[in-house]
């Protein structure tokens, strides 16, 4: 195990920001490039070649803005675009942008390659040139300070709101104590918890945003005559979407709240934040977040270095980008699908164990995995990533309090 | 295997027990000086009536309201879709046709 006391060594990126993976993305801007992105990395996934991409062939600012964030985030060195040539993504935009945050990127565009078999050459042949490079990414010294770390639960079920995410409510607590940057999310699961979380605002005005954040995300969700509620939820016990709020909540914590933040928007002082994922406006492109992987995603997008995914049901998902720390509701699941997860905090359900104790189970796994040892999706490969259609206004003055 | 905790209270305002294991119909399970009849199978992480509850009667779990009773609930009765409700958007259930 890990001592927080050990000096972390991190990827110093040309843009200031420091990574704990040295990933190489290549990232395909319409679903006809997908499979040439995926062919092209396949060979190279051992040296940290991942791909993510946007499948849309319509424009989207929402989905511009989540693509530059991935592609400049910390955990990311290097970038190669794939690009069909006739979509509407604006390819020259996103490759300035990544060339202004000091990483290198080239794109490879297939009508102009010459198709399929071209393009997979061209691409590999960069690869090969760039996996090289990144080897020498300068090492810098990495602290609690410069890590962003997210939380979402999926799979859930009653154990969830009982063990593994007052936990990591508890680990949150521990975090923002220490200076790192915190962020949640799932505002369509605080039903019953707006006076709560409200009062934990840092301001009046910040208390007021998050309030008709909150209730914007229970009219579009009674708008799309659905709760953020599966079947799988009741099978495990949980009755109401009230109750699985509850529970989901709890993941936050109990610190201050010092800022509302949307998708894509990254925190420049540390705290904990609000992630508003609900889309605003009327709804236009359906549910705010199809599953859980597109909120991790999103998560990403604004920085997270890790994600903490509590799971009663048992998912197995990682993502794309940055490690994902599985933490097990229920010890049924655990004892089902072990290999699939990180930490076990369904033992307070059966042990003396506490949820403080588990905690700080969490922590040090925090700190061993920003170490560089891979958490139990990395080392099954996953590489999950969804990302949409959406539509939002900038965030308002009043939504970061210092 | 033996559980060591078989039944919890979240809160002392609760009017439901979360159960720790999958329990038995038949079993005793108690809690303090409180023993509780099970009469059906009941799935970890469920939830039991810790007193009778009259039907349109708040659930509360975790101290908060999480709905409402569907119809009058026996003390030690299972607590889930079948006997309490939203009381803001309805629990998707899956329709599984009558052939199950």
């Amino acid at each position: 195990m890990y001592n927080s006391h050990a000096e972390l060594l991190g990827y110093e990126r040309k843009d200031g920001r420091k990574g704990i993976r040295n990933v190489i993305l290549v990232a395909y801007l319409v679903e006809c490039a997908h499979f040439v992105s995926t062919e092209i990395a396949q060979p190279y996934k051992k040296d940290g070649v991942q791909v993510v991409g946007f499948g849309g062939c319509y424009p989207n600012n929402h989905a511009s803005k989540i693509m530059t964030q991935l592609c400049t985030h910390p955990n990311v060195g290097a970038v190669l675009l794939v690009s069909l040539g006739c979509e509407s993504f604006n390819r020259t935009k996103l490759a300035r942008d990544i060339e202004a945050s000091g990483r290198p990127v080239e794109t490879v565009v297939i009508q102009s390659c010459g198709g399929t078999a071209k393009s997979i050459e061209k691409g590999q042949s960069w690869l090969q040139s760039i996996i090289s490079e990144m080897v020498k990414t300068k090492r810098v010294k990495i602290e609690l300070k410069d890590l962003v770390i997210g939380t979402i639960c999926g799979g859930s079920d009653a154990t969830s709101g009982i063990t593994a995410n007052p936990a990591v409510g508890l680990t949150f607590d521990k975090l923002v104590k220490n200076q790192a940057t915190a962020i949640f999310e799932e505002t369509g699961e605080m039903i019953g918890c707006l006076e709560d979380i409200v009062a934990r605002a840092k301001s009046k005005n910040l208390g007021t945003e998050i309030e008709h954040c909150l209730n914007k995300a229970a009219r579009y969700y009674t708008i799309m005559g659905h709760g953020s509620f599966a079947q799988g939820n009741a099978d495990g016990g949980l009755s109401t979407i009230e109750e699985k709020s509850l529970g989901a909540y709890s993941k936050s914590g109990s610190a201050e709240i010092s800022g509302l933040i949307k998708p894509g928007d990254v925190p420049n002082f540390p705290g904990l934040y609000l992630l508003d994922v609900v889309p605003d406006g009327e709804p236009r492109f359906g549910f705010p977040n199809i599953n859980d992987n597109m909120e991790i995603t999103e998560l990403i997008a604004s920085g997270c270095h890790i994600i903490l995914f509590t799971t009663g049901r048992g998912s197995v998902v990682g993502s794309a980008i940055s490690p994902v720390i599985k933490i097990c509701a229920n010890p049924d699941t655990f004892r089902k699908m072990s290999a699939d997860m990180d930490i076990n905090a369904g033992k307070v359900m059966e042990s003396k164990v506490t949820l403080q104790e588990v905690s700080e189970e969490i922590y040090d796994k925090i700190i061993e995995t920003a170490s560089g040892i891979p958490t139990a999706s990395e080392e099954l490969g996953h590489q999950e990533y969804v990302v949409s259609y959406k539509t939002f206004e900038p965030i308002g003055p009043n939504c970061l309090v210092r | 295997m033996e559980s060591f905790k078989k039944l919890i209270q979240l809160s002392d305002k609760d009017n439901v027990l979360v159960v720790c294991r999958d329990i038995e119909s038949g079993e005793v399970l108690q809690l303090g000086s409180e023993n509780y009849l099970i009469k059906e199978f009941i799935a970890l992480g469920h939830k039991i009536a810790s007193r009778d509850i009259a039907f349109g009667e708040a659930i509360v779990k975790f101290n908060v309201a999480i709905g409402s009773a569907l119809r009058d609930i026996k003390r030690g009765e299972h607590v889930h879709v079948h006997n309490i409700k939203s009381d803001f958007i309805p629990t998707y259930i899956i329709d599984k046709g009558t052939d199950v």
